[in-house]
């Protein structure tokens, strides 16, 4: 059931503030969401101030100097800090995306971040991607062939290799999943446009001989059907991705099928 | 509490085998709706404004009372759908299936006293 409220124990308070940098000209407020499983208290927003004169131009960056020089119980995933791993997206300013591809300068006035919208969190900036992990793998992500295997490779042309761009860039990053309201609301059912995305990338795949059981797998009111084409997902894909696009081409070959 | 592993958990009860259909009648529907809207405006508009016995003469004539039925067929199906589709997407569990019926139910009975008034009127 549709939720219109937060539940008490999610409900968000004011935080700690700490102290603006001595001497600096060029501070900028930060406003971060903290959530502590062991200290039993309700998620609060704390306040930090950054010497933008000292800080890198990206919004990891001034997480990464946050943890380093003021609040070391910052907690937030990372990694590659070049947009290839997906490890740090959250909520930046309202919109899902990777801390270490959004710059601050995108950022108008203070820079508000949250974890990403609507799942569990372990601690801070951390959701718990356990369940869209799953759906990724319960779409089966990798090339499923009946034929014997070629004695050097499965070939494929080039006007067939095209129709992978603008889906194998996906790096799993749960921004689109977790700015979609079907998935909000029925993401245990739903697989939401990151899994289908992946989903496209074998069905359309030249190689790939399974294409109407995957088919098959996605025959369903809610798995594949729940998507709106509300687009939240292509809005606010950091790699510039078009979940909702493949979606549609989906619909498109089911149709194909009985029609 | 249930001890199942992440997989189970997201595969749930496999694929329902359905969706492609409603999916597909809906687009149909959709695009019905495009040509009979502005056709049941137009009809409808006519009759408008006429004294009753001029109404009825007016839902007499096949083009306009066709054109009412279809609408109100073919729009109160329509609307029924797409409530089935909100009340999937935002009531769960037993209250959504009964919500469903209820939905369901209305619209059917809707349609049926809609029918009766029109060929009332019409013959």
């Amino acid at each position: 059931m549709v939720e219109f409220a937060l539940p008490k124990n999610s409900k968000i308070t004011t935080g700690k503030t700490w102290p603006k940098p001595e001497g600096a000209t060029n501070v900028r407020k930060f406003q971060i969401y903290r959530w502590n499983p062991d200290d039993g208290k309700n998620p609060q927003v704390d306040t930090y101030f950054l010497d933008m004169d000292k800080c890198g131009p990206m919004v990891l960056d001034a997480l990464i100097k946050i943890k380093n020089e003021i609040d070391p119980t910052l907690t937030f995933r990372r990694s590659c800090r070049e947009g290839i791993c997906g490890s740090c997206a959250m909520n930046i300013d309202g919109i899902n995306t990777l801390a270490c591809i959004y710059g601050l300068d995108e950022v108008k006035g203070d820079v508000k971040i949250y974890p990403l919208p609507h799942m569990p969190v372990v601690k801070d900036l951390i959701p718990d991607l356990t369940h869209f992990y799953a759906q990724h793998a319960s779409i089966m992500p990798w090339l499923e062939t009946k034929t014997n295997r070629p004695a050097k490779e499965w070939k494929q042309s080039i006007e067939d290799r095209k129709k992978l761009d603008g889906l194998y860039e996906c790096v799993m990053c749960a921004s689109c999943s977790t700015s979609c309201p079907s998935y909000w609301w029925n993401g245990d059912r739903y697989l939401g446009p990151a899994a289908l995305l992946h989903a496209y990338r074998w069905i359309i795949d030249s190689r790939d001989e399974a294409t109407g059981e995957r088919l098959d797998q996605l025959e369903d009111p809610f798995k594949l059907y729940r998507c709106h084409t509300i687009m939240n997902c292509a809005k606010t894909c950091p790699k510039g991705l078009n979940p909702a696009k493949a979606i549609a081409h989906i619909k498109h070959m089911m149709v194909e099928r009985v029609v | 509490m249930r001890y199942l592993t992440d997989r189970k958990r997201a595969q749930g009860l496999g694929s329902g085998g359905s969706g492609t259909q409603q999916h597909w009648q809906m687009m149909v529907r959709s695009i019905i709706m495009v040509v009979l809207v502005p056709l049941f405006v137009i009809t409808f508009g006519m009759g408008l404004g006429g004294s009753y016995e001029e109404v009825l003469a007016y839902f007499s004539r096949p083009f306009p009372a066709i054109v009412m039925g279809l609408a109100l067929v073919v729009g109160i199906y329509h609307l029924m759908c797409e409530a089935q589709e909100a009340i999937e997407d935002y009531v769960h569990g037993t209250k959504g299936k009964l919500t469903l019926v209820a939905v369901k139910a209305f619209a059917f009975t809707l349609i049926a006293a809609s029918l009766f008034a029109l060929v009332k009127l019409a013959l």
